[in-house]
């Protein structure tokens, strides 16, 4: 028997088993309960769901299986809930609480009845219930790598098997490293971790290095505030990124390989961890492969919190023990990296990527997306939308389709201002480049990045310069000190952004912005330096006359600065002994004056905004001003008058 | 107070000196010994760095360094509550910073800071991961999510009377053993 026809065998043999296994658990009648239980759906209460579910199940005594997935995305629905019950399709329900999911057993599983009032929608197309698939939040999504998350459960590589998991990695075996590589240089992938580099010409690089010890990594130190698809698909289907990280390990000739992972993300962590012992187990990793001859060493490790760790010289610092230090390139590390070795480095995305690639092919590949950049985008979308998480869409949308359509828009029907793409290290975008499409080249040209897929969307009650000043503490604090421009330019500069926002501002000081932002930029050595003057500039450009308002009218026209805004209360709406603001304000700052009405004692206010929160609305009487003086002065009555 | 933080740090000591034995002297051990050493103790005492530095001979200030290095590595011992606050961006945008200030504030600590009695330490992260959430509060492992300045106020209470509680009971039960000559 050749090589080819014994990798077949045993994958075949592999598959079967994954699949009678999975038939076996899921062909019986029985109702079945499947809850998203990645970090978000657990932050939202998802373990209170379960135990709500098990105890209403023991209590009415109804057999049926609870299962656990990972995360579909939707984190404005979480915890999100699918219920198969026999005779009816799959239907989605969400933000199930503990009470929800004891109707849902007393209602739906023993009398029948769906709770329409509950459900998103059902799973598939049917006669009965609207789908899910009609909605935009659904049909505008094209899931090439987020798939199978929240559809299969994590733990269990035969659940992966059994939907095609890991045939990419047979067929490739049976074939050349060559082949794999020609693959993925057809297809145009380009690196998702931010810069877009093709990863078949990264690939094609470090197969030319000759050399014995090559090892490939799996960047997953994901350090964006605001980001998460890394470790979603990590929760999700570890499996889908390891046989992306065989896959790259064959055509590059490696024989190790290395997970990073951040250490705040634990359950990503052991979930990895568990999924590479399975993989092993089943000859899908470590010693001689399905019998091809191939070994690969996966192992984890855990990064400790670094965002600077996401570029690829300090990453490769820190696993050799030593501050996460960006180097000089070149030489690259696909010709000298880890201890000194070729060494390949991918983004957890583009090796997610990989095995669909191989399956569909070039050719399919290429059909999504646009020509320079085929294939999906993931962001994470947060902040002031209807609809925030997780979305995976061709490239080539336009922002305005994913925050409107997708997203939902903007809530409580406030005005779009800008939205911030590529986190610390992007750029803000206003209103007026909503219609950009989203591609590598068109985000560089508007100023922002594709970054690693963050995105913040604000609305009118944001101040941008708050947020560059937000960003630049943030990078501030990250850069590692390696070069001055970076260490002391970014420091100097949240100083000056810091005094703009207290309404201190001198005169120049938005033109020594400017200057110190590009010579940031010029006098940097990685990407982190690079790029941490982007907001700063971004915002500067499109929102100059806010900076100018706070500047010269120290004024912050969103009322977000703290230091250049007030609350008051007005008198001729404040009711008479009304005491709603007085308990909230946590400083005690609210006082009765002598008529019985409130007033805020400026001196002790920390513009917390709880009072305005209290505020009864059929009084609405706490107003908030910017500058502060124009908050009219309510004196405090004397002690002994007051009451 | 400090007799039992050295008893506990004396205890520490001969716990990390026996596993790191397991360990051979190479220097890629350096974070995963320093991440495991915080995972079983909470925090990086100056004997638990001097001892890693020992056993991997480098020097003392280079094992500090890397340490310092990394957010992930703290070097004093966390409180009984821990509390954390998100300010990652979507937090940010809707106050995360207001509600940092309200816990520093009602604990009389900064963040990074544990109480005097090392009942309540504040910590500031990144991201949490439940954006949709925003402003949220994680004390021990439990997330809250759209965090107040009045909610803040009522968590603190909470433990407070829970304390109150307990040691009213744990009297309670040592009087009874007295006979209640208390």
């Amino acid at each position: 028997m050749s090589d080819k026809e014994q990798i077949d065998t045993l994958f075949t043999a592999i598959r079967e088993k994954a699949e009678a296994q999975i038939a076996a658990h899921s062909e019986t009648a029985l109702p079945s309960i499947v809850i998203g239980m990645a970090t978000c759906g657990l932050a939202a209460g998802a373990l209170e769901t379960k135990k709500g579910f098990e105890e209403a199940l023991e209590e009415r005594g109804i057999e049926a299986r609870i299962k656990s997935v990972g995360c579909i995305g939707h984190c404005y629905a979480e915890p999100v809930v699918i219920v198969h019950n026999p005779g009816f399709p799959p239907i989605l329900y969400h933000q199930v609480t503990p009470g929800k999911a004891r109707m849902l057993v007393r209602s739906f599983l023993e009398d029948g009845d769906p709770l329409f009032e509950y459900m998103l929608g059902a799973m598939e197309a049917n006669d009965m219930i609207p789908a899910v698939s009609d909605f935009p939040r659904f049909n505008r999504e094209k899931r090439v790598v987020l798939d199978l998350c929240g559809d299969i459960d994590p733990e269990r590589i035969e659940a992966y098997i059994a939907r095609g998991g890991y045939a990419a990695l047979a067929n490739a075996l049976q074939g050349e490293p060559q082949g794999v590589v020609a693959e993925v240089s057809n297809a145009g992938l380009r690196g998702r971790g931010g810069a877009g580099f093709p990863t078949g010409r990264k690939w094609a690089l470090a197969a030319g290095a000759e050399s014995a010890g090559k090892t490939v990594i799996c960047n997953a130190d994901e350090g964006d505030p605001g980001a998460y698809m890394d470790r979603t698909i990590l929760e999700s289907n570890p499996h889908q990124v390891l046989e992306g990280l065989a896959l790259c390990a064959y055509a590059v000739g490696a024989k190790e390989a290395v997970v990073y992972v951040r250490a705040e993300y634990p359950l990503a962590v052991k979930t990895v961890t568990r999924a590479i012992e399975q993989a092993v187990e089943w000859r899908l990793l470590g010693k001689d492969i399905l019998g091809s001859g191939f070994d690969l060493d996966v192992s984890v490790f855990q990064g400790s919190g670094a965002f600077v760790c996401g570029e690829e010289t300090a990453l490769i610092q820190s696993i050799e023990g030593r501050r996460g230090m960006p180097q000089h390139r070149p030489p690259y590390p696909v010709e000298k990296g880890l201890w000194g070795l070729p060494t390949v480095i991918n983004n957890v995305k583009t090796l997610a990527s990989i095995p669909r690639i191989l399956q569909g092919g070039a050719e399919w590949y290429r059909t999504i997306g646009t020509e320079k950049s085929p294939g999906t985008a993931i962001f994470s979308v947060v902040g002031d939308v209807t609809h925030p998480g997780l979305v995976e869409i061709p490239m080539g949308v336009t922002l305005r389709s994913l925050i409107f359509e997708v997203c939902g828009g903007i809530p409580k029907k406030k005005r779009f201002k800008a939205v911030q793409i590529g986190g610390p290290s992007g750029g803000c975008l206003p209103a007026e480049f909503l219609d950009t499409p989203i591609d590598f080249d068109s985000l560089s040209q508007a100023g922002a990045m594709m970054g690693s897929g963050g995105m913040v969307v604000m609305d009118e009650d944001t101040c941008m310069v708050d947020v560059a000043r937000y960003f630049l503490d943030f990078t501030q604090k990250e850069s590692c000190g390696k070069c001055t421009f970076c260490r002391i330019g970014t420091r100097h500069l949240l100083d000056i952004l810091e005094r703009i926002t207290k309404g201190e501002a001198r005169e120049g000081d938005l033109a020594l912005l400017d200057e110190l932002s590009r010579d940031i930029q010029d006098g940097s050595l990685c990407a982190l330096g690079r790029t941490a003057p982007n907001p700063v500039l971004t915002s500067l450009r499109y929102f100059r006359d806010e900076y100018e308002a706070h500047v010269y009218e120290k004024r912050c026209p969103a009322m977000v600065c703290r230091a250049l805004t007030a609350f008051y209360i007005d008198l001729d709406k404040c009711a008479r002994g009304c005491d709603a603001c007085v308990g909230s304000c946590p400083v005690e700052a609210i006082f009765t004056t002598l008529n019985r009405k409130k007033g805020i004692d400026q001196s002790l206010c920390v513009k917390c905004g709880e009072c305005m929160v209290a505020c009864p609305p059929e009084y609405a009487a706490v107003c908030k001003v910017s500058p502060p003086e124009k908050a009219p002065i309510i004196e405090r009555p004397p002690k002994a008058a007051e009451g | 107070m400090a007799d039992t933080i050295e008893a506990e740090e004396r205890e520490m000591v001969e716990e990390i000196t026996f596993f790191l034995a397991g360990y051979s002297k190479e220097r890629r051990h350096l974070i995963p010994l320093l991440q495991t050493i915080q995972q079983r103790h909470k925090y990086l005492s100056q004997d638990a760095i001097r001892l890693v530095a020992g056993h991997l001979e480098l020097s003392p200030c280079e094992v500090y360094g890397v340490a310092t290095f990394y957010n992930q590595f703290r070097f004093n011992p966390p409180g009984r509550n821990q509390i954390k606050v998100c300010l990652g961006t979507a937090c940010h945008v809707k106050g995360g910073d207001i509600i940092l200030e309200n816990f520093e504030r009602k604990l009389g600590i900064k963040d990074g800071e544990t109480t005097p009695d090392r009942e309540f330490s504040i910590e500031r992260v990144a991201c949490v991961g439940c954006c949709a959430l925003a402003p949220v509060a994680l004390v021990n492992e439990t997330v809250h999510g759209h965090v107040a300045p009045s909610k803040v106020e009522g968590l603190i209470l909470g433990f407070q009377l829970a304390k109150e509680k307990e040691e009213r009971e744990r009297r309670k039960e040592a009087s009874g053993e007295r006979q209640g000559t208390d």
